[in-house]
């Protein structure tokens, strides 16, 4: 049977990849970023996943504004990052596990979502970078993956009850599947931060903390704001959080909370590193 | 005003400093947008540095959004529709990174926006190890 190992959620800043081309991991600006995610190697090398649920939001390489998906599944065999207007490329492809996708985008359709099916897809920095920070050096990923992009660009953007009870829907197709994967669910992106207006730079401590206290333990907790509550408390990039929900939610039940790393500043972004461990199954 | 642009009006949040992106503005800045979205390739960022005027021509920007972009103006990229994720593409051509557009956008030096961000500094780590 497959098994739910826990969630890992990363900030996946653009910058942060420019940072692992150049080799600045030890440079003073990168270090205190950097330096969170050692346990997580040590906690992936212990437990072996194979294979990566990610939610995550496209910031214009795969979807443009002419047909934006709410919600949409990859359902391909490989997946590719390409550059995306600046030059950087990362050349590692992304397997996939098709027959998985189909198993979720079944799963979840029946639970009355309604996503769009992608049998080709570029997945961009949101998922590139967090891999390149789990999985660095290595020849190809140990681990194959079904992306499942969230609309963060266009609004109106989905609630954040949505997002949970998405994920809630993608952790009970993962529990249903017969096979015996052993998976990692990643949710992307955040925390605080703003890239336009005059708001720019806009950066909320008290906010993120509450994002952070309680997206493991009470996740509910986050349901009282909707979405544009979101941009006003999070910045308009900062709405990314609606990953974190997504995640969380598919890793169903209670966690426990292994690392945390919180960083201001990266590039203009709060940026922040969790791993969440599923706890073992109690039997009633 | 008509029952239909009150609505419209009517159901923008006022969020300070902040615009978010709506289908209003979506519609607004399509061309400028689309013409951002063609930079994801080396070859269209090229031929926009050639001849910035053809390109923008190319994509039937409005008048406000070729203004905007022949002054490099960030805010009123925005108010003609742009979308940030796309404008940043533009920016990577025009050599400008985030920390320069929040320059450009908050009215300050680029120093004084990082110094800003740096003032803000922390980090928190937590583990159970």
């Amino acid at each position: 049977m497959s098994e739910i190992l826990g969630g890992i959620f990363t900030s996946h800043v653009p910058g942060i990849g420019g940072a692992i081309a150049k080799g600045l991991q030890n440079d003073p600006y990168w270090k205190p970023f950097f330096d969170g995610f050692p346990p997580i190697h040590r906690w992936l090398a212990r437990k072996r996943p194979d294979m990566a649920v990610v939610f995550y939001n496209d910031h214009g390489l795969n979807f443009f504004l002419d047909k934006m998906p709410t919600f949409a599944i990859g359902a391909a065999r490989e997946y590719r990052h390409e550059d995306e207007g600046w030059g950087l490329s990362f050349q590692r492809p992304f397997a996939g596990i098709p027959e998985l996708s189909w198993h979720i985008i079944k799963t979840v359709v029946a639970r009355e979502f309604d996503p769009v099916m992608c049998q080709e897809m570029l997945v961009d920095h949101a998922v590139a970078v967090p891999f390149e920070l789990l999985w660095p050096g290595t020849e190809s990923f140990p681990v194959r993956l079904v992306p499942i992009a969230i609309n963060t660009v266009q609004h109106p953007l989905p609630s954040p009850k949505r997002c949970l009870e998405l994920g809630r829907a993608v952790g009970r197709a993962l529990r249903s599947w017969q096979g015996d994967e052993r998976i990692v669910v990643l949710g992307t992106g955040g925390l605080s931060h703003q890239l336009e207006g005059q708001r720019a730079g806009f950066i909320n401590k008290e906010f993120d903390r509450f994002c952070l206290d309680n997206i493991g333990p009470n996740p509910e907790a986050l349901l009282q704001y909707d979405s544009l509550d979101l941009v006003e408390l999070a910045g308009s990039q900062g709405v990314e959080i609606l990953n974190w929900l997504a995640a969380r939610g598919a890793m169903a039940g209670e966690v426990v909370e292994l690392e945390s790393n919180y960083h201001i500043p990266i590039s203009n972004t709060a940026a922040a590193t969790m791993l969440l461990e599923c706890r073992e199954p109690v039997p009633a | 005003m008509t029952a239909l642009a009150a609505q419209r009006a009517g159901a923008r949040r006022p969020i300070p400093g902040t615009a978010p992106f709506d289908g209003d503005l979506a519609m607004r800045g399509y061309a400028l947008n689309a013409m951002c979205y063609s930079f994801n390739r080396a070859e269209n960022r090229e031929a926009f540095r050639r001849d910035e005027e053809g390109y923008m021509e190319k994509f039937n920007l409005s008048r406000p959004q070729k203004d905007a972009v022949r002054t490099r103006d960030v805010l009123a990229m925005l108010e003609a529709g742009g979308n940030v994720y796309y404008l940043a593409k533009l920016a990577g051509i025009l050599g400008l990174n985030v920390q320069d557009l929040g320059a450009l956008q908050t009215g300050q030096s680029v120093e004084a926006f990082k110094a800003a961000l740096l003032a803000q500094g922390q980090t928190e780590r937590r583990s159970a190890a």
